[in-house]
């Protein structure tokens, strides 16, 4: 199969299989795997940051507009910033196909 | 030759562990490995062994601390019997599939249930596929000395795998031999400061221990596979070294009698000591007959097993544990396995002896060469499989 190719024979393998340099999740985009993503009510929302504070990926930011942004590339749309919201200002939705 | 001292085999092993300068100890006490534990933490605490001694509450903490300093580039030990390998199980696949070089002398005893303190090779045998170097020693000097020798195997570039040394309980680890302790002098130009070909480093970050995916996981374990292989040719390069340095000549496959033998008893551990001295006999009084103590039993020395059983007729395999419902002790299972690949047509004759501790006599020995020859001159085995020896019917 093609895409194997980009992987090493068995021979490069790093010992342990070991991932030799730091930083190598940011290359995983894990935002793949989701079915369903956070969206945010602004009128409800009040800029607490529990969400930014729960979410497992690290991946809620506040950006220039003052509100939460999840970065849909690492997001996997687990929905715990759904669950801990105090207002219930975020919503799970579905994915399209 | 240096001077004998009459030490306990547990005392010679912690010893040698203090003559190799181990950074990192952990381990959690257990009959019969108790001895080997103490006098380290003892020597640690008495400031003659400049090492961690990390007090853990269970055996998976004691090897998943071993990890982390190995890890982290200190050389590492621990020592173990039984339930305590068996909670250890985890962990035996995690060192060896990270190819962290932890040394562990693994004081044999039977698995529980029943509950038996006592020796055989149960414990072992359920983790043959751990993936670690596995040696077994006949006596004290032995395990001293391939104590100090599985360092530098383990740490070897090539190799970088962890190495089980296992000595039986009791018959050894509480047995009082004479046993030449080397140097600290020549221990130092045997076995140089661990050199890591990786570690943690804060100042070089690496992940030790991804995830490996279905990409990843078949080399991983290919990798894992030939570095055991080719650790064959480092461990008889050190055994080279460690002759001229010692005088002492350590083999795969150490044996007496065999070049003219028409029987080999074939074993592994203290018993073969037991089988040594019944093979003298045997041939003092005309016996073609001859043993072959498996020391090195992973990477399995297929080649020196061979050759060392060339002329043979017959094979008597003593094993020390039972695969229930398998096709024999796991040694006879192995041995069957090697001689129908290499298409080999020698008889097989199988027995299970000291179990949960069930001594083994020099008679019960002789008893296994008379069946053997027995069925060598064409008499019917009793049954088919192997025979326990000892068993009241």
């Amino acid at each position: 199969m093609g895409s194997e190719n980009k992987f090493p024979c068995w021979e490069d393998l790093p010992v342990g299989a070991d991932i030799p340099v730091p930083g190598s999740s940011i290359a995983t985009k894990t935002g793949l795997w989701r079915s369903e993503r956070p969206e945010w009510d602004h009128k409800k929302c009040i800029k607490c940051g529990v969400c930014v504070i729960f979410c497992p990926e690290g991946c809620i930011e506040f950006k220039e507009d003052g509100y939460p942004h999840a970065d849909l590339d690492y997001c996997k749309g687990c929905g715990i910033c759904a669950r801990e919201c105090f207002t219930g200002c975020i919503k799970l939705v579905k994915e399209k196909e | 030759m240096g001077k004998l001292k009459g030490m306990e085999v547990s005392i010679a092993i912690a010893e040698a562990v203090k003559l190799a300068r181990c950074d990192v100890i952990s381990a959690y006490p257990i009959t019969p490995q108790t001895h080997v534990v103490e006098h380290l933490s003892e020597l640690v605490a008495n400031g003659e062994l400049d090492a961690e001694f990390i007090l853990v509450e269970s055996e998976h903490s004691a090897l998943s601390a071993c990890v982390g300093a190995s890890a982290a580039g200190a050389r590492t030990f621990t020592s173990t019997s039984a339930q305590g390998l068996a909670l250890m199980h985890e962990i035996l696949f995690i060192a060896s599939g990270l190819r962290l070089p932890i040394v562990m002398a693994l004081a044999n005893r039977s698995l529980s249930a029943p509950l038996s303190i006592w020796n055989d090779h149960s414990d072992t045998m359920a983790e043959r596929d751990c993936g670690w170097i596995q040696f077994f020693v006949e006596n004290g000097q032995e395990a001293c000395d391939f104590t100090i020798q599985a360092f530098k195997i383990a740490e070897n570039p090539q190799v970088s795998l962890p190495v089980i040394i296992n000595f039986d309980g009791f018959i050894l680890s509480h047995m009082i031999e004479p046993i030449e302790l080397p140097s600290q002098e020549d221990v130092d130009r045997f076995l140089p400061p661990f050199e890591p070909v990786r570690k943690l480093d804060v100042s070089k970050p690496r992940t030790i221990g991804p995830v490996g995916i279905p990409e990843i996981y078949t080399e991983a374990h290919m990798a894992q596979e030939n570095a055991i292989r080719q650790s064959l040719e480092v461990i008889l390069t050190c055994w080279n070294e460690w002759e001229r340095l010692c005088g002492r000549k350590y083999e795969p496959v150490a044996t007496y009698g065999t070049e003219d033998a028409d029987i080999v008893f074939v074993a592994q551990g203290a018993l073969c000591e037991s089988i040594r001295t019944t093979v003298k006999k045997l041939r003092g009084e005309g016996e073609k007959v001859g043993i072959a103590s498996i020391k090195l039993w992973r990477p399995f020395p297929d080649l020196h097993f061979l050759k060392v059983i060339e002329k043979a007729r017959l094979i008597i395999v003593v094993d020390r544990a039972i695969s229930f419902g398998g096709p024999g002790g796991p040694l006879a299972s192995e041995i069957k396995g090697l001689l129908f690949d290499k298409g080999k047509n020698i008889k097989v004759v199988e027995f299970i002896a000291g179990l949960g501790g069930r001594n083994v006599s020099i008679g019960d020995i002789e008893g296994m060469y008379r069946k053997a020859k027995g069925i060598l001159k064409g008499e019917k085995a009793k049954k088919e499989g192997f025979e326990i020896i000892g068993l009241r019917v």
